[in-house]
Parts: C-alpha cells; structure tokens; sequence
C-alpha cells in the first residue's frame, strides 16, 4: 500500500450534493445512508443505556424515578432492536456489499431500495416524536394490556412507527431474495455464492415471512388503543397472551435477522484472515436455512410462564434446544477453518475472535433458559438480559464492526489505524463482559429486570456493570473517532487490502457507481485463498 | 436482440438496441420480467402473513366462542356480502382478460377490460361503504359506543372488532388496487404495452387476483358462520 492513489472517479464523488444523496438508487450510497440513521439510533440508545446504567449503580431509586427509568428502558430497547439491530448488517453492510459480491450493477428494484429508507426514516421520525413527547413505558415488546390500556404514555406513535418501520424491513427482504435469484453473474452458481450472501438470503426470508405479523399484531394493539376495538381484551374475553404469541412469532425469528448475517460476515472474515477456505462451506450454507427455518418454531419458548400447555411447552423447549446444532455448526466450521490457518492479526480478526467468544456464552445460556424447570427461575431476571446481550451486542453488534472494518477500506478508499482498531476490539471485548457477565449472577441469585430499585447485595455486581458500560461506551467512542479520521486522512487502500477473494475486491475502491468496469465472470468457488499469494504485511 | 417499436440506440455502447422499458442495471427485458414477477410473489407471500395474524386471531376466538360467532354472523347481510362475491369474482375474469388482451398487443380492448374492472372494484367499495353505514347507524361499531343485545354481546364485540379489522384491510387493499389499475390504464390508453414487454398489467394482475381471493376466504368466514341453524362449534 505504498503508491496507491484514490480512483478518479468513485460513486462518491460523480455527483455532489444533498439532493444527489437523497434521490439515488445507488445501492452503496443508499447503505451508506442506513448508516448514517443508524449510527443517530445507537447514540440514542447508547444514551438511555447509560441512565439506566448510572441508576443502578446504587440500590436505591436515586438518579431518576420508576416512571422515567420505566421510559428510559424502553426507549433504549425499541432503538436498539428495531432501528438498530434489525436493519445494522442487511441494510447498511447487506445493500453495500451484497449486489457488489454477485457481481450485479445494482439490486433487483433500485427504487424500491430508496424507497425503503424512506419508509425507515419516517418510521424512525414517529418514534423520535413518541420520545420527544414523553417517551413510553411498555417496554420494547408491547405486551397488552400494558400497551392498550393501562400506560398513559404515548404509545400509538411508536406502534405507528413500528409498523411503518416493518415494511422497511419487509421491502428489503423481499429486493435482495429476487436480487440473490436474478442478478447473480455469469458463472456465478449457487454453491460458489459467498456465505455472507447466502446468510442474507436466509435473513431475508424471514423478514418476508415474520415482519408482516408483528405489523399486524401491533396494529391491531393499535386499533384497541385508538378506537377501544376489542381483539386482546380480557373484559370481552379477548386473550392477551394472544398477543404475545403473535408478538414473538416475529421477534423471535428476528433474532435471527439480527445474528444471521453477522455470521454471514463471520464466515468472509475468518476465510480471508486464515487464508484458507471455510470448512465444510455447504454444512455453513445450509446452517443458516436451518436456523431461519427453525427459527419460526420456537417462539413459545418466551411464553413459558405465561400460562401455556406443558406439552406445548415441551416441544418448543425441545425446539428451541434443536436450533442450537445449526448453530454449533457454524462455531464448530469456523474453529475448523482456524486450524492451520495463516492467522494474519488484522483488526477485523479481533473482532470475529471476540463475536466468537461472546456468541459462545450467548449461546450456550440461551440452552439454560430454553429449559422448562431452569427457566422458571430465571425468566424476567437478569439472566436473560445478559444472556440476550451475549447475543444481540456480543454477536450482532461485534460482527457488524467485523464487517464494518473488512469492508471499510472498499467503502470509502481508505484504511484506518489498524493498532487503535486492535484496541478499540479489546477495550469493547472486555467492557462488554465486564458489564454483562456479572448480571448472570445477578439474575441467577434472584435480581429480577425492569426495577430501578433492588436489594443492597446485588450492589457490588451492579457496580462492576456499570463501569463495564463505561469502558464499552470509550471503546465504541474510539471506533467512531478513528474512523471519521480516516474518512479524511486515511491512507488510500488501493482495490484490495486484505488480498481477499471475491468479486467485491476485484473493483476498484470505493467502486464505481456502476459497481464493475466490465461484468465479471466467475468459474471458481468463493474462498480460492489456497491458489493466492500470502503478503502478510 | 431485435426489439419492436421505440428501440434505441444503446447508452453504454454494447452495440445492440435496448427496449426503453429496460432499466440500466438489468441485461435483458427477459431477466427484468423474471424478476418483477418473482418480486410480485413474494409480496404476495408477505400478504399472506399480514393477513394471517389476524386470521390467526379470528381462529382462535371462533373455537372459544362459537355461539357469538353465530350472533355476529347472523347481523351481517348476506345478500349484499354475496353480490360483493359476485362483483369481485367477475372482476378478476375482467382482470384476466385485460392481461390477455395487453399480452397480445390489443391495446383498446386492454383499457376497455381495465376500466370495467376498476367499475367492479369500485361497486364492491360502494356496496361496503353501505354496509359499514348500517353497522355505524345500529352501533355495532366496536368501542366505547358498542351496543349490542344478545347473550354473548361481549364476544361479539370481539367478533365485529375482527369484521372490521378483516373487511377494512382488504377494502384498504382495493383501493390501493383500484389506483393502480388506474395508472395502467391511463398506460395502457398511451400504448406503453406490447406483447413482449406487458409486466405491469400482469403484475397488477396477480395484485388483484390476491385481494379477490382474500374475499373469498372472508366472505365465508365472516358471513356462513351459522347460516343453516345448527349451531356452532
């Protein structure tokens, strides 16, 4: 990376202003502009995370009131999961990247891709008003009759905004599964597809089949809550664990749109840093169907104590037990892809070495609480939210800085400082564990969430998660601060800085707006790294 | 690839004619058309699930309480409901002929078949719009106002909750339906359409054929519940 220059002409820079921005149908810099609302989303929710953080760093209820750290969860969970979570890796990483790694100009419907930031924004925008008004006190999964009748905060916007949110969702889905079909290049089967893009695939299919229900299952929360329609409500008769049946048949499933195609970009990364093709590249393909599929067939599992069946009870704990061999697979396969690896010690490996750690303890205390018997102490404590952190920050949100870091120097032509990006991967590897593995004692010994006052033993644990939050919150502090330096003074990182396969590094950085020079054509599988040079710098 | 009439010469210098439908980032009118149509499908697939959460609901509640199903059903008319059946069924027939006729390049009988579906669709609103006045001048309308005389009045409410729920979607559904029809009309009156690229009119097609179809899953739903006497459950 001695000599090389940026590239004259970029899909940065070929046309210039606001408006040039926010008419494209340019797949990469409509990603680009995911990632600007959502990098406001994860401030914000970064935010309410720390004023619930600061509460509990004392027994008592001091820092704020019930009501306002009622809101201040809340707020913190609808951002993080449905502005966040849901659309990091597909819509930022999936609409930058994926078109580029089939070798297409653009995706299926690049209208449709515009118009589904629109939708997202406007989404976004409803529930920026719900806050600004007072902000809401359900809780992020909206259970009636909290949500319908009995809160007193303004929940119809944020339902609205949810709703609206979902067909972001569901649109983007719906483009990259036809994009995957129709528009792969010529020689382009699908077992030499990148697993990156076959674990879009399967996040799309569940945003096509999920997403729709939570739409109409908060609308319907909706028509109750604005016209006194009676669909959950119990003085009718109506049933409110209906609408959590209906609640979780998609958020449940949209874990896995959350966790999918980080570990799609788990599988690039890993490849590409230990040399070597992925192992057992088909067993990894098909894990990801598998946990799409198995992922719709486990949903009660959040239910277990709400007053379901026990025998329905006992095939969705023998269920959601099953999704973990898909699961395994992947961890197992990428294991295997290490041994007798050329490690090369990048930054992005950092952060697939700590996805892997932390998706490990995720997942393995998600088979804690997939237990009938288990989870009947632990349901509703801290357990859980660490256990779901595990998963959601300690996979999703490493994995996406995973990519972010891979395919950083193919989004803008530059690179970043790799030592602070090695830095920042430790100072968010152990702030993570530091605020997250004591509440699994906390929620093991009883601590109950949702409280902002607690008994004074749990202190000392609660202590050492907040200061855990304060080291996550510098080291993601530190990302944005070095990237943003690279965006200016980067050094040009020329077509292919980690002398990886596949078509998106065979284009220039940052690409063309037409993505190819020439339509590329392939005639070898995707992780070819046996045949290429190691220049280990 | 030789193209019919308004082939121009091609932008990026690939040296053949490019139809003016097909757009820059695809190869071929045929991969285009490939890929609308796959798109359409799997909205539908998305509509499938939108309507399955409250049908879902509707499940439910007609196994716990099946004797206010057949209150509730017995308050809807089954006549205009069945004349909507009707209006809906011949739409879809005048929807495949209107596809036919843009697939084989008949240009006026495509905007003749279009507007006398949009005719239908619009009956059938109308005809609705009756309907839900009925309900609002008889206060079955659920919420603070409902009233309703009859042992399982409550469960009722809940059974009108989702008529209402169920019946104002798919309405909602053929207004969005009737407007686009209007927009390929007024394409089809312009001549956009030929019998090799025609992928909007069957689009809307399959579009319209899904929201008729979706009636002919509620209109027995919701208004045969108990229509023989026999009680239900």
């Amino acid at each position: 990376m001695t000599t090389t220059v940026l590239p004259r002409v970029t899909y940065i820079n070929v046309k210039h202003g606001v408006a040039s921005w926010l008419l494209t149908k340019d797949h990469k810099r409509i990603g680009i502009m995911y990632m600007i609302v959502v990098s406001f989303a994860f401030l914000l929710g970064g935010l309410f995370a720390a004023g619930v953080r600061i509460e509990l760093t004392t027994p008592q209820g001091d820092f704020v009131s019930s009501d306002t750290y009622n809101r201040l969860f809340t707020m913190h969970g609808i951002f993080m999961v449905f502005f966040v979570l849901v659309p990091v890796v597909p819509a930022i990483l999936g609409n930058f990247v994926m078109p580029l790694m089939i070798g297409a100009k653009d995706v299926a419907f690049p209208k449709l891709n515009l118009m589904s930031w629109y939708v997202f924004v406007i989404g976004f925008c409803f529930t920026l008003y719900a806050l600004v008004s007072g902000g809401v006190d359900t809780g992020w999964t909206f259970y009636t009759p909290y949500s319908s009748n009995a809160s007193n905060t303004n929940v119809l916007p944020v339902g609205i905004g949810i709703f609206i949110t979902g067909f972001s969702s569901i649109l983007t889905g719906l483009n990259f599964m036809v994009t995957i079909h129709r528009m792969r290049a010529p020689g382009l089967t699908w077992f030499r597809l990148p697993l990156f893009v076959w674990a879009i695939y399967a996040t799309s299919l569940v945003m096509i089949l999920a997403t729709p229900v939570i739409a109409i299952t908060v609308g319907m929360m909706a028509l109750e809550r604005a016209l006194g329609f009676g669909i959950f409500d119990p003085r009718l008769g109506g049933d409110p664990v209906l609408f959590q049946h209906l609640f979780w048949f998609y958020s449940h499933p949209a874990v896995y749109i959350m966790i999918l195609p980080p570990m799609g970009i788990i599988s690039e990364v890993i490849a590409c840093f230990s040399r070597k093709n992925v192992f057992g590249y088909s067993f990894v393909a098909f894990s990801s169907l598998a946990i799409a599929i198995f992922g719709f067939l486990v949903w009660a599992h959040h239910l277990f104590v709400a007053g379901i069946s026990p025998y329905s009870a006992m095939v969705f704990s023998f269920l959601s037990f099953a999704v973990a061999i898909p699961s395994a697979v992947k961890v197992f396969n990428w294991t295997a892809t290490l041994y007798q690896g050329a490690i090369w010690w990048k930054a992005p490996m950092m952060w697939v070495f700590g996805f892997m750690g932390l998706f490990l303890i995720g997942g393995l205390t998600g088979i804690f609480l997939a237990s009938l018997g288990l989870d009947i102490h632990l349901h509703d404590t801290y357990f859980v939210v660490a256990h779901f952190h595990y998963i959601m920050v300690g996979g999703a949100i490493m994995g996406f800085f995973a990519g972010l870091h891979f395919w950083w120097p193919k989004m803008t032509g530059r690179m970043f400082s790799d030592s602070m990006a090695t830095l920042a991967a430790l100072l968010v590897f152990v702030g993570f564990n530091l605020t997250f593995f004591p509440q699994f004692i906390l929620g093991y010994l009883g601590m109950p969430r949702r409280y902002h006052a607690y008994s004074e033993e749990f202190q000392v644990l609660n202590v050492l998660s907040s200061a855990g939050a304060s080291i996550l919150g510098v080291g993601y502090a530190l990302i944005a601060s070095y990237l943003l330096y690279s965006l200016f003074r980067g050094a040009p990182a020329g077509a292919n800085p980690w002398l990886a396969t596949g078509l998106e590094w065979t284009t220039q950085s940052p690409p063309l707006p037409e993505n190819f020079a020439v339509q590329p054509v392939v005639n070898e599988g995707a992780y070819e790294y046996s045949k290429r040079e190691i220049k280990v710098a | 690839m030789p193209n019919g009439v308004g082939a121009h010469a091609d932008a990026h210098g690939h040296g053949h004619a490019h139809h003016p439908a097909l757009q820059h980032h695809f190869e071929t009118l045929e991969q285009q058309h490939e890929a609308s149509t796959l798109g359409m499908w799997v909205f539908l697939v998305t509509e499938v699930m939108f309507f399955g959460g409250l049908l879902m609901a509707y499940l439910l509640y007609r196994v716990w309480y099946p004797e206010a199903w057949s209150e509730g059903s017995l308050e809807l008319d089954i006549l205009l409901g069945g004349f909507n059946t009707v209006v809906l069924i011949g739409s879809s027939l005048t929807m495949a002929l209107a596809v036919r006729s843009a697939q084989t390049g008949m240009h006026k009988a495509t905007v003749r078949w279009l507007i006398l579906t949009i005719i239908l669709g619009l009956t059938f609103l109308v005809v609705k719009a009756f309907e839900y006045e009925h309900k609002w001048a008889l206060n079955h309308i659920p919420g603070p106002n409902f009233q309703f005389e009859g042992p399982h009045a409550r469960q009722v409410e809940i059974f009108l909750s989702l008529y209402f729920g169920l019946t104002g979607l798919h309405a909602l559904h053929m207004v969005v339906g009737v407007s686009i029809l209007g927009v390929i009309t007024w394409m089809a009156h312009k001549k956009r359409f030929s019998p090799e690229w025609s992928t909007p009119v069957e689009l809307s097609g399959l579009y319209w054929h899904f929201v008729d179809i979706v009636w002919i899953f509620l209109f027995p739903l919701l208004y045969l519940v108990d229509r023989a006497g026999q009680g239900g459950g």
